[in-house]
């Protein structure tokens, strides 16, 4: 009896815990909702960023250190920095009229659909214990590192799994970033033109 | 120890839906991509919250992935953007209306 209640006690979620999530959670949501509601482009990019923090609390939370700090590094400080730095570029930072609706019906029924697949997603997950499948397939998270000097079992348990199970998936990715680099120089650059072309009809004239 | 996996799997749904309702409602571009990227941290937060609730570093491993692909992606989303705005002057999806028939 006296086990029991233990047990219970130990399962229990500390309220620091609770604390933790409520707090990313309002942070996360109130950064989604803005947005999508911004006006203004540099504001929705902001509040991109407020949600990327509270996820990457989120992240700590579950034991996935070195995400979050990836998170924080590629995320906040590179991807936002890269949609900041195109807005300016493009001086495309002015509020913009968001209350018309252009395609008439069209929210309410994007509101319909994603309510309906949220509603399954839940309904699913929730009739099926949340997560089903067999534990610790690829490897265990904490690893097997008795040394107490070192805490980060996590990140060393990650690193081992990357360069051995997912060796040539990491591969890949080090091929698509370079030719994901390659696209954007190649995307961004002016095509040479002779200076006598200038004025000839481009597409867009012969379009409209 | 953590909340019950449940709790971070709802918000990381409720989360993507929101990202789901940007991306068809808002016109922007720029915004929309950022929708994008809201529905693959919902993602990310699942994968992590499976990790930890099937004690499986396989979960992180393909946030990491997730992570790499989605840096791609804006890159050379952003560079078709840029590349646009040149040619028609517009971030607005509605005016790209080139194969219009």
């Amino acid at each position: 009896m006296l086990n029991a209640s233990l047990l219970l006690a130990a399962t229990r979620p500390a309220w620091p815990d609770i604390l933790v999530f409520a707090a990313s959670a309002a942070v996360i949501l109130v950064g989604a909702i803005g947005v999508v509601t911004s006006r203004n482009p540099v504001h929705a990019a902001l509040s991109l960023v407020m949600t990327l923090f509270g996820v990457a609390v989120l992240f700590i939370e579950q034991e996935a250190d070195f995400l979050a700090a990836v998170q924080i590094i590629v995320y906040a400080g590179a991807i936002v920095v890269l949609f900041l730095f195109v807005i300016m570029f493009l001086g495309v930072d002015r509020s913009e009229e968001i209350n018309v609706d252009p395609l008439s019906g069209q929210r309410p029924l994007a509101f319909i659909l994603v309510g309906i697949t949220l509603a399954g997603i839940i309904a699913m997950a929730a009739t099926s214990h949340w997560v089903t499948g067999a534990h610790e397939v690829v490897g265990p998270i904490q690893g097997h590192i008795t040394d107490s000097a070192s805490p980060s079992g996590e990140v060393a348990q990650l690193g081992k799994q990357l360069f051995t199970t997912y060796l040539f998936a990491f591969e890949a990715t080090a091929a698509l970033l370079v030719i994901a680099v390659v696209g954007a120089v190649v995307l961004a650059r002016r095509p040479p033109v002779p200076p006598d072309s200038e004025d000839t009809p481009s597409e867009h004239g012969m379009a409209s | 120890m953590s909340l019950n996996g449940a709790w971070y799997l709802g918000l990381a749904a409720v989360v993507f839906s929101i990202g789901a309702i940007g991306l068809l409602v808002r016109r922007n571009v720029l915004i929309m991509f950022m929708c994008i990227e809201l529905m693959l941290n919902a993602a990310n937060l699942t994968f992590v919250t499976f990790a930890r609730m099937l004690g499986d570093i396989g979960g992180q491993a393909i946030v990491f992935f997730v992570l790499v692909v989605a840096a791609a992606e804006v890159v050379v989303g952003l560079g078709i953007v840029v590349t646009n705005f040149r040619r028609r002057s517009t971030t607005v999806a509605d005016d790209l209306n080139a194969l219009k028939g």
